[in-house]
Formats: C-alpha cells, sequence, structure tokens
C-alpha cells in the first residue's frame, strides 16, 4: 500500500511548496481517499467471484457424491477471531492518535496475533478438507474465493508488521504522521468486512 | 495570492531535461501524458499493421496469405493491441493527465508517483504481449475476448502470457482511474465548483467510476480463467462441470463498460474542441453532465446485449434489450447538444474541426447500428458477423481514433509551443475519412450478408466487397504518413504557436506553450466559464452567435 504514498517525494514537496496560489497549500493528504476507492476496485473483484460462485451454484449441479456441506466450527471461530481483530486494530488506531504510542503498538501486535491465528485456522481448515482444487466447481470456488481472501490477510499481517516496526521509538509513524497505520486499519476492516460476507454464502448458505 | 518570493529550490533540477525525460521515471503529469500518447501511438502503428496482415489475407476468399493460424493470432493481437494498448491508454491516461490537472486548476496530478507507475506498466505489458507471437505456439488465438472454451484449448503459453498482459494493463488502468478520481474531487482550486468545469473533466469521472467499477471484475475473471488454463480447474469449462456463460456474464460487465471507457473521454474531448472552433458556448452544459452520469450507470447494466445467442433467459433478454436502448437517449442529448454548439457558430474547418465534425456522423452511424443491434432479432441474425465488426469500428476508429487525431491537431501547440502543418492535416483528414468509411462501411452489408467474423476464409460472393474494404484500409495506412510526418516535422521546425493560438479559455491555454513544469508561474487561473465564447466574459466574437456567419468562420 505503500505505494499509495507519495509521502516523501519529488511530487508531494512540490506541492508542499507555498506556492501562494491556495491550490498548493490546500494540497492535502488524499491518500486515504485514494486508499479507499482502490479498496471500491478490489471489493468488485471479490463481488465478481461472489456473482460467479452463487450462479454456478444456482445453475451448475454437483456431481454425485459431492456436497456443499463445511465443517462449521473452525470457519466461525476464524470469524470471531478476525471481528475481535477489527475491534484491536481500531484500539492501535485510537491509542496511536492519542499519543499512547506504546498502547498503540501492544494492540496492533495483538491484531497481528488474530491475522496469523487466523491465517493457521485457514491452513488446519485446507489440510482436513474432503477435497482438492480441482474435486469439483464447488471446491475450486472455495478455494479460489478463501485462497483469494487469504492473500488479503496475508498482505495485511505483512503491513502491520511494517507498521508496527515503524511506529516504533522514532519511526516514521507517529500521532502526527499516522497515515500508515490508518492505511492498514481501512484495508484490515475492508478484509475483514468481506470475510463476513464469504463466511455466510460459501459456509452458511 | 501571487508567488512573491523565489522558490526554495528549482524542482526542474530534480528530474532529467530535454526529451531524456520523456525516458525517465518522470512525476509531471505533462511528461507522463506525452509518454502515454507516444507510446500509444507506436503500438497503434503496430496494431495497424496487423490490421493491415488482416485485411491483406482477406483480399481475397481463400486463406493464402498466412496460415490460418497466424490469422487467428494476429487477430487478437490486433483487437488487444488496438483497445488496451492504443484507445484505452492514450484517450484517458494521455490526454487526460495532460489536461485534468490543467482544467481543475491544480500543478500535478493527486498521487504523481502511483501516476508514473500507471504508465510504465504499460510498455512491459506491451512487449509482453507482442513478443508472445514470437515463442513456441504463438500468440493467443482466441480473439481480444478469448471466450473458453476456445481459450482454453488453444496453445496454452500465448493465452497465459495475453492474459498477464491484460492484467498488468487492468492495474495500470485503475491505478489511473483513482488518480483521476482524486484529482477531480479533491484537487479543485479553492472557488471552481463541479459545475463550471471542463466537460472533459465531467468525462473523466465518469469514465473513472466505470474503469474502478468494472476493471477489477476481468481481472479476477481472468485470474479464474489462468487457474482453467494452469491447474485445469473447470470454472469456465463444461467437461469438468464449469459454466462458459459465466465468463460471458464477468467478461462482459467489463468489456461493455470498456467500450463506454474508450469513448466517453472522446465525448469530454469533442466538447472541448468544437466551442473554440465554433466560438460559441458549449450547449447545454448541464445537460452534457447529466448525460455523462446516464451514460455511467446505464453502461453498467447492459452488458448481456453481447449474449443474445449464448442462451440467455427472455426476461434478461428484454431487459437488457431495453436498458441498451435506453443509452441512446443520454447520448442522443450528447449529440444534438454538439450540434447545438456548431449552429450559428464562427466555424474555423482546420484539421482539428473536421476530425470532430467527422467524428459526429461517423459516431452517429456507428450508434444507429448499435442500436439496432441492442434488438434481440436483429441481433441473433447479425451475431458475430462482419455487421459487428462493422459497428465496433465505427464506433471505436470513427468514434475515438476521429478525435484522438482531432485532439492532436487541437493541444499540438500547446504541447510543443508549434503549430502542425494545415495542409498535411487535411490531407491525413481526407485520406482517414474516405479510407476509413470505404474499409468498414461495406462491412454492414457483409454481416448482413452472413459473412462471418474472425474468420480467415470466406463465401467468394463476397469477395468484391472484402476487396474494396481491403482498398479502404491501404488508403488508412497511407493516411499516416502525412500524420507522422507532420507531427515529427512540425515538433522540430513547426510555426511557433504562441501561447493561445484558438484564443482559447479553458485554463491550459491561460499559461505559456509548453507550460512550466508547475503549469502557470504565477497562481492557477481561475476559470468560471470555460466557454464563455461570444458572450460578455471577455466579448469574444460576440457577432458569431447570431447565425448569419454560419460557415464564414473558415475564411476568418
Amino acid at each position: 500500500m505503500t505505494s499509495l504514498a507519495p509521502s516523501t517525494d519529488v511530487g508531494a514537496t512540490i506541492e508542499a511548496a507555498p506556492h501562494g496560489s491556495g491550490a498548493g497549500e490546500g494540497h492535502g493528504d488524499y491518500r486515504l481517499f485514494g486508499l479507499a476507492t482502490f479498496l471500491v476496485a478490489d471489493g468488485m473483484t471479490f463481488a465478481g467471484f461472489f456473482a460467479a460462485y452463487l450462479t454456478f451454484r444456482a445453475v451448475n449441479p454437483l456431481p454425485a457424491g459431492s456436497t456443499y456441506e463445511l465443517e462449521l466450527l473452525l470457519p466461525t471461530i476464524n470469524t470471531v477471531l478476525l471481528l475481535i481483530s477489527s475491534f484491536t486494530f481500531h484500539r492501535a488506531g485510537r491509542n496511536l492518535l492519542a499519543g499512547a504510542r506504546s498502547a498503540s503498538r501492544n494492540w496492533l501486535l495483538a491484531t497481528i496475533a488474530l491475522g496469523v491465528l487466523f491465517l493457521a485456522g485457514q491452513m488446519v481448515e485446507y489440510f482436513h478438507l474432503p477435497f482438492g482444487l480441482t474435486s469439483n466447481l464447488f471446491a475450486s470456488t472455495f478455494y479460489a474465493l478463501t485462497g483469494f481472501h487469504g492473500l488479503h490477510v496475508t498482505l495485511g499481517v505483512i503491513c502491520m508488521l511494517l507498521v508496527w516496526w515503524q511506529s516504533r521509538e522514532g519511526g516514521r509513524i507517529t500521532t502526527a504522521n499516522p497515515f500508515g497505520l490508518e492505511a492498514t486499519e481501512l484495508y484490515w476492516h475492508f478484509v475483514d468486512g468481506i470475510w463476513v460476507v464469504l463466511f455466510g454464502i460459501l459456509y452458511l448458505l | 495570492m501571487t508567488l512573491a518570493s523565489p522558490r526554495d529550490f528549482e524542482p526542474e533540477s530534480l528530474q532529467p531535461q530535454g526529451w531524456l525525460r520523456y525516458l525517465s521515471f518522470s512525476l509531471d503529469h505533462k511528461v507522463i501524458g506525452i509518454q502515454y500518447l507516444v507510446c500509444g501511438f507506436l503500438f497503434y502503428l503496430i496494431g495497424g499493421a496487423l490490421a493491415g496482415v488482416i485485411r491483406t489475407e482477406l483480399a481475397s476468399p481463400i486463406s493464402n496469405f498466412v496460415s490460418r493460424e497466424t490469422y487467428n493470432q494476429v487477430l487478437t493481437l490486433h483487437g488487444t493491441i488496438m483497445i488496451f494498448l492504443w484507445i484505452v491508454p492514450v484517450v484517458n491516461g494521455a490526454f487526460g493527465n495532460y489536461l485534468i490537472p490543467f482544467y481543475v486548476g491544480a500543478r500535478d496530478m493527486a498521487f504523481p508517483r502511483l501516476n508514473a507507475v500507471a504508465f510504465w506498466l504499460i510498455p512491459p505489458a506491451g512487449i509482453l504481449l507482442i513478443s508472445s507471437y514470437f515463442i513456441a505456439g504463438g500468440a493467443a488465438q482466441s480473439g481480444w475476448t478469448a471466450y473458453p472454451p476456445l481459450s482454453i484449448s488453444t496453445p496454452a503459453i500465448g493465452q497465459v502470457i495475453w492474459i498477464l498482459s491484460v492484467l498488468l494493463l487492468g492495474g495500470s488502468s485503475i491505478f489511473g482511474g483513482i488518480n483521476f478520481i482524486a484529482t477531480i474531487l479533491k484537487l479543485r482550486r479553492p472557488g471552481l465548483k463541479m459545475m463550471q468545469l471542463p466537460m472533459y473533466c465531467w468525462a473523466m469521472l465518469g469514465t473513472s467510476i466505470l474503469v474502478v467499477l468494472s476493471t477489477p471484475v476481468l481481472a479476477g475473471t481472468l485470474i479464474l480463467l489462468s487457474f482453467d488454463i494452469i491447474a485445469h480447474t473447470g470454472f469456465f469449462n463444461p467437461t469438468l462441470g464449469g459454466n462458459v456463460v459465466v465468463y460471458q456474464h464477468l467478461f462482459w460487465f467489463y468489456s461493455h463498460p470498456a467500450v463506454y471507457i474508450m469513448v466517453l473521454p472522446a465525448f469530454g474531448l469533442v466538447s472541448e474542441i468544437l466551442p473554440v472552433h465554433a466560438r460559441k458556448p458549449l450547449f447545454g452544459y448541464t445537460t452534457m453532465v447529466y448525460s455523462i452520469l446516464g451514460i455511467v450507470v446505464l453502461g453498467l447494466i447492459v452488458w448481456a446485449h453481447h449474449m443474445f445467442t449464448s442462451g440467455t433467459p427472455p426476461w434478461m433478454r428484454l431487459f437488457f434489450t431495453i436498458a441498451t436502448s435506453f443509452i441512446a437517449v443520454p447520448t442522443g442529448i450528447k449529440f444534438f447538444n454538439w450540434l447545438a454548439t456548431l449552429w450559428g457558430g464562427k466555424i474555423a474547418l482546420n484539421s482539428a474541426m473536421l476530425f470532430a465534425c467527422a467524428f459526429i456522423v461517423n459516431f452517429v452511424f456507428g450508434g444507429i447500428t448499435g442500436v439496432a443491434l441492442a434488438q434481440v432479432p436483429f441481433d441473433i441474425h447479425v451475431h458475430d458477423t462482419y455487421f459487428v465488426v462493422a459497428h465496433f469500428h465505427y464506433i471505436v476508429y470513427g468514434g475515438t481514433v476521429f478525435v484522438i487525431f482531432s485532439a492532436v491537431y487541437h493541444w499540438f501547440p500547446k504541447f510543443t509551443g508549434r503549430m502542425l502543418n494545415e495542409h498535411l492535416g487535411r490531407l491525413h483528414f481526407l485520406l482517414t475519412f474516405i479510407g476509413f468509411n470505404l474499409c468498414f462501411a461495406p462491412q454492414h452489408w457483409l454481416g448482413l450478408n452472413g459473412m462471418p467474423r474472425r474468420v480467415a476464409e470466406y463465401d467468394p460472393q463476397f469477395a468484391f466487397w472484402n476487396q474494396v474494404s481491403s482498398v479502404g484500409a491501404l488508403l488508412m495506412a497511407i493516411s499516416t504518413l502525412p500524420f507522422l510526418v507532420n507531427v515529427v516535422v512540425s515538433a522540430l521546425r513547426g510555426q511557433p504557436a504562441g501561447d493561445n493560438p484558438w484564443k482559447a479559455l479553458t485554463p491550459e491555454w491561460l499559461t505559456s506553450s509548453p507550460p512550466p513544469v508547475e503549469n502557470w508561474l504565477g497562481e492557477a487561473p481561475l476559470v468560471e466559464h470555460p466557454y464563455g465564447y461570444g458572450t460578455e466574459q471577455g466579448r469574444l466574437d460576440l457577432e458569431a452567435t447570431t447565425g448569419q456567419e454560419i460557415w464564414s468562420g473558415s475564411r476568418r
């Protein structure tokens, strides 16, 4: 996500320079807006996958002996973990803005732990599933959806680790410059929300 | 509010100067715009050469120029290059990057670095795509639509490279779209209202919304398709329980809006060019804005009109026929607005204006066949025939490419500070207009009489009109020469243009030509009436709007 952030490059410096035109001075920080737009686009990718999956389910019968039933316990625990992680990330953000850097980093660490737990749970689930990627259409779609979401979670965890490192004493992310953390938080809530939809249509439907 | 103190540093010194900056990772929106334009034009030449191969093959009913497999590859590369490497990058990226910061009164795009990334994704993607022709098995053979099961059963490597290339280009497009949305919505100069923006801004806002909403769906679909090819999953493979129609739905959810992604910016550019050379305000600004927004909304819900022969259920046919027909309403509003803009104007029939007016003619024709194609009984008759090819090229060539040329003639003085040669420009126009219509008009007849598209051979009864079409294609190829000579010679030794040769009122003309690095030396002008020709504002050509001097403007 940092590629969206021309924070110290020439372009940003030019804009930050005093033009006296009003326009230059007004060049605020639109990176979160840009990220939100990107997440809309990313959400459309998921929407396409969801639409494909729902259409497959509606019109393509499974071969005999296959079922849409999935083990629910582990995914439900995973869902709870992700929901809690959104809360802990929110606490991390609030603490950073309030100046409590150390508390913020601890909440972030908790979020990272929850994210890693989620991924581990996903791996355990994969290993115990009765079908593989090419077993049938439902299996392929299942792995495509959860895998694509898992990639998002992995990226989120990596970003959180970076944020955790950058918000150390003397790091780039501070109360005055919280962009890295805010961006990752927005992204994490997005990934969380996608999972809720995914859980609903893939496991519960 | 003026620049009083000297700058702390000279930003110019931080980036390469001269022509070298066009090969650099420049963050200047003007440099990036020119990069898009020149890069896109190089791909246009390649795509045009491929079109030449197609028309040469089709000059005779039998397959005697290239092998059938090569023909399929050429066809696929032609479509993909022209859409993803020429029209979309140029009409969005080139003019959007060059003009939008001027129009909103900013010194650059909202995300300059992302902007440079978006451009620099394009050359590698293009080289990747074209180089796939030279590997074993060759390039993709399944057309730009890559419909399975054809795309699953043709040689895999070329198809996978095609997917990779389109994914890169889609990413570039999405990054560009995000940048345009943020720039137009957030970077406007204080005091500038949305309803005062030049029309191209609205067109780019609408286009970028379409890009952000629809391109990711194509990306996801192509990833699933690549799984089918590489990992042998069965998403779109009927023999493995998959569903090809789902691919078509997902593909057209992007690729129908893609038509608007290619043509809405052209609408915007024409809306900039016509008022300047007709010396009249753009007619019906507000209706233009709402038409664009209407096209954006409708454009997202008409995709399945490409699939009337794919076993779509009757209710779906009814819905998509009606929704598609409705698009004629906002589009028609725009047409009548352009005509009303010209009506009674003091028209200067220069090269830019000739191409812009020809756009109106061509696009009306393409639009009419479009409404015809939306009707299920007619569509079933001509589906996958040359009628569709003719319709499509009237939209994207007769529409968008004519506008690109018009825009080059219009903005070349701004880009370079020099005028293009008017005689060569008119020669270019004449050859292009005649060649284009000669090439594609007969294809309507061919399609109505049942000549299928995408096939290297055809029934001998179609030979004559195919040969006419090929002659037209030859004329189009020749027409590129005066343009190339004109652009190269004029850029080096053209007549100096001055800052504002057209006496235009939009903000990009209210600075030097070519503009300084930060667009204006002082503060950005607040342009509240970008089309204030012949009105109190500036009192330009007040008499011109009386309607008594129609067509006399060419002697101006």
